[in-house]
């Protein structure tokens, strides 16, 4: 490919347009053109850095720091999560236990709930892209880096919310999905309730942001050459997610936004004594809560997707295929909402719509499970701990689907609503679907993100014991739910026979939990005492591992050019690069959409408080927007302040040219 | 990695206007999402209308003129929008300034007349899931309209300092004039909501 190829006619600037109008001029500094590694380095690095000191830190905006600390704060939320599980558990171990009262148990489930979904599962999969994205694409940093900072903030200060509500004994109470009429104000007087929707309006501001940021680093950042079907497959799940993520989380604000206006200035849009519609709250739930799930599966299908062709030692089978089932399933997610309400008492007709809809999705995910089976089977798998869990993935994740179909079906699924079973299908899909790639994809990146290995021998045994206290805790629910035992309950009556195999469920729930604290073990391990990794130790072919382990502050020294979908395993002797940019600011490449023509050099924002400030105005505003309305009006103040602080040039030239 | 350059990008240009900036793709995104809330709104009160026979609840019937007037403001305002668009691709700064100030203007006399919309839907609130759902539609686009106005008088000022004499602010100008195009686009359906279907009833 020569540099005629890249920059057609189309591409090259108008320096006509540009001499006519009375444009500032350009400014030129010293390219990367020629220059000899250590040079380009010294500048790079000074260019890209990260300031020193706290104010330095808190104004990063380089996407691995601000990816590293959503990883670390998710991790601290599952593990929160997580406690809320072996509470309850410990509760449910025997019949009539007095740990517990119902209160907070009501509160305990809640949180688990919210916690897992709101506060580890989205922010993890969306913190493992904004960390992984860049890299694999081939740029200095994700597109909007400021705005993905910001993400962070609002996450951040929407979940020391709700857990410091948790220690007032203000947690909400009313399950993670907070129907009305319980969540409303006739049912569900005190802050509770509240709590729920504005901690959702804070996680959904900051998924929303991160979305935004991750499209726009896929459409307009990749490197030369990167055309749509060079794109590697976990980009592609980033991508078809972070479209769901914006078609989706927008309802859920909205379902917050109509509950909380209901509960705190007296309308009626949930009551229906006055014209509302309590099934509309389920309505606008669920066009959310179902893309959700998929929001949580399909990055992880994406992981799945890179670690089976780096095991197997041949590119995946199928690349178009598995492209195509990412869309459709991206599609299709938005058509099952009404699967979740088959018990309202829906007309027959709709619910068959829903029946279809939900047994037409299994069609483009068995079609993903087949195209892995055939990479397997074609290649030369090496068996280490990131493939371990792939295989735990597909058998928990498969019977969770199994499960899921069955429940597609409305005589089933009115028998066993709201019941253990329901609870095991959803946790065989969420934990098989979602936990498992994740902890695969942990081992897999560790020596990226930390120059490190963790250890294989831990690895084997955390695998093993994840797996078997998994199937402890949750196959037994299936029984015990199509026995009768309903969720939510904070005990039962030793009459109803329920004690021995709610034991052995704890037991697994105790194993399991174990499992990450091996995997905490060795995590800290790896970090500290782990065998040094390379740049490229498991010998893959995305360009993640082009750069060196850690990546430095600017990602690569030279914009990579993809001739290929495994562009190091096509180019083995050495990498083609393009030049040509400036080293002396933050510089990257914009390219064309479709085919990544290079396009324009554009500069990439540089470090800044503001956003931690913006995201500090928008929590106080949330926060106080709970005891009155009026906080709306009044946070609108800072919050426009902090917004102007953050995009008024500072005189940079990325603020200038 | 050994690395092989084989390819120039220094003639390359540093700005671009429309879908070549990925500022404007941020926008598209941004009103994809906001599409979304604003679709989903709307569905939810074609919902509760079409889930009670004697849809606006004995309400009396909203005062449109407040709201056509706005209307027609908001649909006026696109041509001065799109003139500054052109000045904005040429780089051409003194019409860019006088544009974005009349845009400006534009955009804040809306939103006096907003202010005599919401007594003119002669219902309340708290009186009626109707009247939630009026109050909902016009406040959603109110936080819109003050939003982008607030924005536009900040972009305003900021190419009368010496800040705006640049490419990227250009974009920016640009993308502005996008968004604009995008208030004004979702006024007209919540416009018919809020004001000619309670009348079909």
């Amino acid at each position: 490919m020569s540099s005629a190829d890249l920059t057609s006619e189309r591409d090259l600037p108008q320096r006509e347009t540009a001499t006519e109008g009375d444009v500032a001029p350009e400014h030129d500094g010293p390219r990367d053109t020629g220059m000899d590694d250590a040079s380009l380095h010294r500048w790079l690095a000074r260019a890209w850095r990260t300031p020193p000191g706290i104010i330095g830190a808190l104004s990063s905006v380089d996407h691995k720091v601000i990816a590293r600390r959503y990883l670390i704060t998710a991790f601290i939320f599952l593990c929160l999560g997580g406690l809320n599980a072996v509470a309850m558990r410990i509760q449910l171990s025997g019949p009539q236990r007095g740990l517990i009262g119902p209160d907070l148990y009501n509160q305990l489930f809640t949180m688990h709930g919210v916690t897992m979904m709101f506060l580890f599962a989205v922010p993890i999969v969306q913190a493992t892209g904004i960390y992984l994205v860049p890299l694999m694409v081939g740029t200095r940093n994700i597109a909007f880096p400021r705005l993905n900072a910001f993400g962070y903030w609002v996450y951040l200060s929407g979940g020391v919310f709700a857990w410091v509500s948790f220690l007032l004994n203000m947690a909400p109470d009313v399950g993670w999905f907070a129907y009305v009429p319980l969540s409303g104000p006739e049912f569900s007087p005190g802050k509770r309730a509240d709590v729920w929707a504005q901690m959702i309006t804070y996680t959904e501001v900051s998924s929303l942001a991160v979305a935004v940021a991750t499209i726009v680093t896929v459409f307009k950042q990749r490197a030369p050459g990167m055309s749509l079907d060079k794109i590697p497959l976990y980009v592609w799940a980033l991508l078809v997610t972070s479209f769901v993520v914006v078609f989706a989380m927008p309802a859920v604000m909205i379902t917050s936004t109509f509950l909380i206006l209901d509960r705190l200035v007296g309308t009626h849009i949930f009551n229906p004594a006055e014209g509302g519609d309590a099934l509309l709250f389920q309505h606008l739930f669920w066009f959310f809560g179902h893309p959700e799930v998929y929001i949580i599966f399909l990055p992880a299908t994406g992981m799945v997707s890179s670690i089976i062709p780096a095991f197997a030692r041949r590119p995946a089978f199928g690349h178009l295929g598995l492209v195509l089932s990412l869309i459709a399933v991206g599609f299709l997610s938005f058509g099952l909402w009404v699967h979740h309400m088959f018990a309202t008492g829906l007309p027959k007709l709709g619910a068959s719509f829903f029946t279809a809809s939900s047994m037409l999705i299994a069609i483009p995910n068995g079609l993903q499970i087949f195209c892995w089976l055939a990479t397997l089977w074609d290649g030369r798998p090496v068996i280490r701990t990131p493939l371990l869990f792939v295989f735990g993935f597909f058998f928990i994740f498969v019977i969770g689907g199994l499960t899921g179909v069955m429940l597609a079906s409305v005589p089933l699924d009115l028998q066993v609503h709201d019941t253990y079973f329901v609870v095991a299908h959803f946790h065989y899909v969420l934990i098989g679907g979602s936990v498992f790639p994740l902890l695969g994809a942990a081992y897999f990146w560790f020596p990226k993100i930390t120059g490190r290995m963790m250890s294989e021998r831990l690895g084997r045994w955390h695998f093993w014991l994840a797996f078997i206290g998994f199937n402890v805790a949750f196959f037994p629910m299936h029984l015990v739910g199509l026995w009768g035992m309903p969720r939510r309950v904070y005990t039962y009556p030793a009459e109803l026979g329920w004690g021995n195999i709610n034991l052995l469920i704890s037991a697994g729930a105790v194993l399991f939990f174990l499992s990450f604290v091996l995997f905490t073990f060795n995590l800290l391990h790896g970090v500290l005492k782990g065998v040094p990794a390379g740049d490229n130790p498991w010998d893959a072919g995305t360009l993640e591992w082009a750069t060196s382990s850690p990546p430095p502050s600017y990602n690569f020294t030279r914009i990579p050019i993809v001739t290929n979908v495994e562009p190091l395993w096509a180019e083995r002797d050495a990498l083609p690069v393009a030049t040509g940019l400036r080293v002396d600011v933050r510089e990257l490449l914009i390219s064309t959409v479709a085919e990544a023509h290079p396009d324009i050099r554009e500069k990439s924002a540089t470090p800044s408080i503001w956003p931690l400030l913006a995201a500090i105005a928008v929590g106080g505003t949330f926060l106080y927007s709970i005891f009155t309305p009026w906080a709306v009006v009044w946070g609108a103040v800072p919050i426009a302040v902090t917004l102007v602080g953050w995009f008024w040039p500072k005189g940079d030239p990325e603020d200038e040219e | 990695m050994n690395q092989r350059p084989v390819a120039d990008l220094s003639g390359l240009p540093t700005f671009g206007h429309g879908p070549r900036s990925p500022t404007w793709w941020g926008t598209l995104g941004f009103m994809a999402l906001e599409g979304t809330g604003f679709a989903l709104a709307a569905g939810a009160y074609l919902y509760l209308a079409m889930s009670w026979p004697n849809w606006r609840l004995s309400a009396p019937e909203p005062n449109h003129w407040p709201g056509t007037i706005v209307t027609l403001l908001l649909i006026a305002s696109l041509v001065p929008n799109h003139i500054l668009n052109r000045y904005a691709e040429r780089c051409a700064i003194v019409p860019v300034r006088i544009g974005m100030v009349v845009m400006s203007l534009f955009g804040l006399a809306p939103l006096v007349v907003r202010w005599f919309e919401f007594p003119a839907l002669n219902i309340y609130w708290d009186t009626n899931a109707y009247g939630s759902m009026l109050w909902v539609l016009l406040g959603l686009h109110t936080t819109h309209l003050i939003t982008d106005v607030g924005d536009t008088i900040v972009l305003t000022v900021l190419m009368f300092t010496r800040h705006g004499y640049s490419g990227r602010r250009f974009g920016d100008v640009g993308d502005n004039v996008f968004y604009w195009d995008f208030v004004v686009l979702t006024w007209i359906p919540i416009y018919l909501l809020i004001y000619w279907v309670p009348r079909l009833g």
